[in-house]
């Protein structure tokens, strides 16, 4: 009961410091429309929206998952708030758990703006929500903990900027989002299948496109698979690193 | 039964020693200060007390739980106010608090009302729906202090609780660090300033370059220095060699000119000043004053540790506070 007042007061506080300010809002809204915008312009006006949209969705929660942790987490240790969940009370997976969530609820909210912006275009109804949503939240999920091993490995907050991107910019061109994986340059594939948003997004595109490749099962279990391991590893390294 | 103990403490950080195998322990309900200048290993002694960093070697007891294994436990119990506030800018003061409470499991209701309850006590309850990063230094020190009680902890560690602050709000803090000593919480005070340890601490240890090098109430560390007997003495005129002339007449006084008209007569006994004003009556010199000088706590420090008080607040090195390891 202690543990879960904790919990719940660290996501209350992370998403109205940080997550639900309005800069963060209007990157949820922008970077999709954006997005869209852009293929469209690419493809002469003539994308399949259904096509593009796991696209956008996958993308949104990436960026706005491992920057915001990675930020957020590097921001509290530098001015030294983050000592003062250190050194209350709590198991220190509960307490990262808690530190993540936030990241994880604002990775799906942003998903969810190119799915309402759709909705206004495309009919959405033929979709199969329930699994859609478990995909978010595993997307969203390793996302955040990808951000928590940057967090872990830098200690300044340009430097979790820059550590972000090194790992997303390879992923938005590796992952099978905008180019297919079978095309990619034979040297490249085998790297795409280590990274989890490639499961991520094949889920995505079977449920709203049907197109995906690998199957349900193996795209869940793996991209779970993921999410545990980022997470042991990064806190393998918050307990190494963080309490020295 | 000690509340806190240190045994033999050893605490190294990549090849660096800060704390070079310490042992000290805290009474119920007293304040215990840790005296030392800038990088001895004080924040380093907090850390380790508190949970932030590990021991590498000897045994820590607080709460009679022993770390590392109670040391979840003990967390619950001890709360601490770090060198530098370290609330969250963008919450106001009441949020500030009732966000640390809740950190201890404590419910809506209660953590409300305890932070009311605080705000009052520390005079901020105009200050409680301002932002943090809008309060002055010393507002943000009671504040933080504030958050370090509001769980309603056993022990409370303050690391260097004014340094940084004005004068006057110093004083409030120091005042405010007697109040919560009299209604029963066990403190460990860290500083480098020698009065405030004096004034507020029962027992002082001195820690010098991760090693403890004296531990006592004031009175045993002064009497250290109190083993000699000082009298100061401002004559009418100069003589360039009366301290030769003093030790001569009198074998068991040592007289040290402080200036050309004052001089520091040392005794292993009280200094009988009759004769001694008689003689230098006969020398053509007569006595404008004479006081008894007693030694300060800074005087049994220096003595002690051989550092200077202005050695006492350099900037910290490689060890110091940017890396967490004071």
């Amino acid at each position: 009961m202690k543990a879960w007042v904790a919990f719940w007061n660290i996501l209350k506080k992370d998403m109205k410091t940080y997550y639900l300010k309005p800069p963060n809002i209007s990157w949820g809204i922008i970077f999709p429309l954006a997005w869209t915008l852009m293929v469209f312009v690419k493809s002469g006006w003539s994308v399949n929206l259904l096509s593009l949209l796991p696209g956008v969705m996958s993308l949104s929660i990436l960026f706005g998952t491992t920057s915001m942790l990675a930020v957020t987490i590097t921001f509290e240790r530098r001015s030294r708030s983050f000592e003062r969940l250190l050194i209350a009370p709590l198991d220190l997976n509960v307490l990262i758990l808690a530190k993540t969530s936030g990241a994880i609820l604002f990775g799906m909210i942003n998903a969810f703006f190119p799915v309402c912006l759709a909705l206004f275009l495309i009919p959405l109804s033929g979709i199969a929500w329930a699994p859609v949503l478990a995909d978010l939240f595993l997307i969203s999920a390793t996302s955040t903990f990808l951000g928590l091993f940057i967090a872990v490995s830098v200690s300044e907050v340009f430097e979790a900027q820059t550590f972000s991107n090194f790992f997303r910019f390879p992923m938005i061109f590796l992952c099978g989002l905008f180019i297919p994986v079978q095309d990619l340059p034979w040297f490249l594939r085998p790297l795409s299948y280590i990274l989890p948003l490639t499961y991520g997004a094949d889920i995505l595109k079977s449920l709203i496109a049907k197109e995906g490749r690998l199957g349900l099962p193996l795209n869940f279990l793996v991209l779970l698979f993921f999410a545990v391991l980022l997470f042991a590893f990064s806190m393998r390294n918050v307990r190494k690193k963080w309490i020295v | 039964m000690p509340i806190v103990e240190v045994h033999h403490l050893v605490k190294k950080y990549d090849g660096f020693t800060a704390l070079e195998g310490i042992s000290f322990h805290l009474e119920e309900g007293e304040i215990f200060g840790l005296l030392g200048p800038n990088g001895a290993g004080k924040t380093t002694t907090i850390h380790v007390l508190v949970g932030l960093a590990h021991i590498t070697s000897g045994s820590v007891t607080v709460a009679g739980f022993p770390y590392p294994e109670g040391l979840k436990q003990a967390q619950g119990l001890i709360g601490i106010v770090p060198d530098e506030s370290n609330l969250y800018e963008d919450l106001d003061g009441f949020e500030n608090l009732c966000f640390c409470a809740s950190l201890y499991g404590i419910s809506k209701k209660k953590r409300e009302s305890r932070a009311r309850e605080l705000l009052e006590q520390f005079n901020l309850t105009e200050a409680g729906r301002r932002p943090f990063k809008a309060y002055s230094k010393g507002m943000k020190r009671k504040l933080t202090i504030a958050a370090g009680i509001i769980h309603e902890p056993k022990i409370l560690f303050l690391d260097e609780p004014t340094t940084g602050i004005d004068v006057a709000a110093a004083r409030q803090i120091r005042s405010l660090i007697q109040v919560l000593h009299r209604r029963g919480l066990t403190i460990l005070l860290t500083t480098h300033y020698i009065e405030e340890a004096e004034r507020l601490c029962r027992r002082i240890a001195f820690l010098v370059k991760g090693n403890i090098v004296r531990t006592g109430t004031t009175e045993e560390l002064m009497q250290e220095a109190q083993q000699e007997h000082m009298v100061q003495l401002t004559l009418s005129a100069a003589d360039p060699d009366l301290s030769q002339k003093i030790s001569q007449a009198f074998p068991h006084i040592r007289a040290e000119a402080v200036n050309d008209r004052t001089i520091h007569c040392y005794s292993g006994q009280p200094v009988n000043m009759t004769p001694l004003v008689v003689f230098l009556d006969q020398l053509g010199l007569s006595v404008f004053e004479a006081k008894i000088i007693r030694p300060s706590l800074e005087d049994v420090f220096v003595k002690i540790t051989g550092i200077e008080r202005n050695q006492m607040t350099q900037e910290k090195g490689p060890g110091g506070k940017g890396g967490g390891k004071g």
